[in-house]
């Protein structure tokens, strides 16, 4: 097994957040995982991308040319992300804010209305988690219990009363993921 | 404190293996994309539990003088940096060459020259195996392509500094750095006692009770003295060339082309290895693990049946020389390399290669 991942959207929308927990639940399971940031100035307002893969074996280059899933949180990010799905791979992105939508037709196409789902929720925190749990929808790369174990390992323990709210947030983005 | 499985950047860990190894002090100053070594012994805090001092000074000039300081006293101390700060400490490091004292020196390279970017290169492989201080010393340079290295090295580096009583470095850049990966911590070792040191270090300056004292200097104004104390350096470096080249050698046995690449960039290319495989294209990747002592041997027997050798580095083609000396150009090598900051993908170091050798895939 081995899933090549790109989360990018807006500094400050829990991108590396996100691909971190992804991590942890990896390694929660045992795989070898990587998680490579875009690091620089881009804490809050530029745009921000991870790349996680998960695997069974020794992972070699952390950075790639092309995905077997790309998760997308604005417009940005989708125009320049969409070439790099290899065929057959998954594009997840959340509609908000996007004018011109994903029209490739070799790849699987799902949408996420995540921040619409986080005002309803009234956190605009659940978002990630939200977009987390569309995506283990579309690829259950890793269980759901071990994204909670990966949560609380990755999480200081002074906030482990949030992780009910993230697992509500996460079965949110479950039933709302919808096929393009 | 026991073995433990952590996923961790390659900064962090770093930190951690330094705790773990019984370190006596860390003296840096924040520069990014290093930053997180600090912030992490910050946070630790082990002053708290084994002692160690983890200081911030006010510059890079004064971070390397307190390392000198405490290396000539036969602690196990280190500094960490990035490039425009490495350039800073120059003095520092030659001086503490020339004294013949240990000490673990780590640069998390960034894009230059001058204050350049923030982001990967290995464009200090120069000043780190040829020099950089003025005077003919050198620095066990290692370099590690992954997060258990950056954690692994420290403990080698220091022991390495200590046997030869020279200077170790880790020679790596931003991307190792930022990366997180799963991680083995060693178990915690304790600091060694004042005792411990001493019997280790007889030369260090320990306080001359019952004994002559120790005097530890650069300077020495008498040319044949500086002549010998200069010949002793070089018979130390003999030594380590003797025992201590290390190299990871890939697919090398059947390959046609070899890829030199050390650090972060030898994670890319080895997924270029598997790419040119895939094509049908035998490729074999020569990762040294020592850029100084340069692993000439391990390369020239894997070079012995190949067509050709493609040097990647994030640089303009600085490697490469050393590479060219191993193989006695008797095979054709060319470099690749991407500049300011830029990383490569898989795909382009094929395509560079495929380029600059005609390689038809199959």
């Amino acid at each position: 097994m081995k899933e090549e991942i790109i989360i990018a959207g807006f500094g400050g929308q829990g991108v590396l957040s996100m691909g971190k927990i992804l991590a942890y639940s990896g390694l929660m399971e045992d795989k070898e995982v990587t998680w490579m940031p875009s690091y620089g100035p881009e804490q809050r307002g530029g745009t921000a991308n991870v790349t996680v893969i998960l695997s069974d074996e020794r992972i070699s280059s952390p950075i790639l040319n092309s995905y077997d899933s790309v998760i997308v949180l604005n417009q940005q990010s989708l125009d320049r992300f969409e070439s790099k799905v290899k065929p057959g791979g998954v594009l997840i992105y959340d509609s908000y804010g996007i004018h011109t939508p994903p029209t490739r037709t070799d790849i699987k196409i799902y949408k996420v209305d995540a921040t619409e789902a986080s005002f309803e929720m009234k956190n605009a925190k659940s978002f990630n988690m939200i977009v987390l749990g569309a995506y283990l929808k579309v690829r259950p790369v890793v269980t759901i219990e071990n994204v909670l174990k990966g949560l609380k390992k990755s999480l200081p323990e002074r906030h482990w009363n949030l992780i009910p709210m993230n697992e509500e947030a996460l079965k949110k983005g479950m039933s709302l993921v919808v096929d393009v | 404190m026991k073995e433990e499985v952590k996923l961790m950047k390659g900064n962090e860990a770093l930190a951690m293996a330094a705790i773990r190894y019984g370190a006596d002090g860390y003296f840096g100053y924040p520069i990014t994309p290093q930053s997180e070594v600090l912030e992490k012994l910050e946070a630790e805090m082990p002053w708290d539990t084994t002692g160690m001092v983890v200081l911030q000074a006010e510059s890079e000039v004064a971070a390397i003088n307190m390392v000198y300081g405490g290396a000539c006293c036969g602690k196990a101390v280190m500094t960490s940096t990035s490039s425009p700060g490495f350039s800073l400490m120059q003095e520092g490091v030659s001086f503490m060459a020339a004294s013949e004292v240990p000490a673990l020196l780590v640069n998390v390279m960034r894009g230059g020259p001058g204050l350049g970017t923030i982001h990967p290169s290995q464009a200090d492989y120069f000043q780190a195996t040829k020099g950089g201080g003025h005077g003919d010393y050198h620095m066990i340079v290692l370099a590690p392509s992954s997060v258990q290295e950056m954690t692994d090295f420290v403990a080698l580096g220091w022991d390495l500094a200590f046997k030869y009583r020279c200077l170790s470095m880790i020679l790596t850049d931003g991307l190792i750095g930022q990366l997180m990966e799963k991680v083995v911590l060693p178990e915690q070792r304790p600091r060694r006692t004042e005792e411990q040191i001493r019997q280790q270090c007889p030369w260090a300056v320990t306080g001359a009770k019952g004994r002559k004292n120790n005097i530890i200097t650069s300077l020495e104004l008498d040319d044949d003295k500086m002549e010998a104390n200069n010949n002793r350096f070089q018979a130390t470096y003999r030594e380590i060339e003797k025992n201590e080249k290390r190299c990871e050698l890939v697919n090398c046995d059947d390959a046609d082309y070899l890829i030199v690449a050390f650090g972060s960039q030898a994670r890319i290319t080895m997924k270029t290895m598997e790419l040119a495989r895939e094509q049908g294209i035998k490729v074999g990747l020569v990762r040294p693990i020592t850029l100084w002592p340069f692993p000439d041997e391990h390369l020239r027997q894997a070079a012995k049946n190949v067509k050709g050798i493609l040097v990647e580095e994030l640089d303009a083609g600085q490697m490469i020389e050393d590479v060219k000396l191993a193989v006695d150009c008797k095979v054709p090598v060319e470099h690749y390399g991407r500049l300011g900051g830029n990383v490569p993908t898989p795909d382009e170091v094929l395509d560079a290669l495929k380029q600059k050798f005609n390689i038809v895939s199959k």
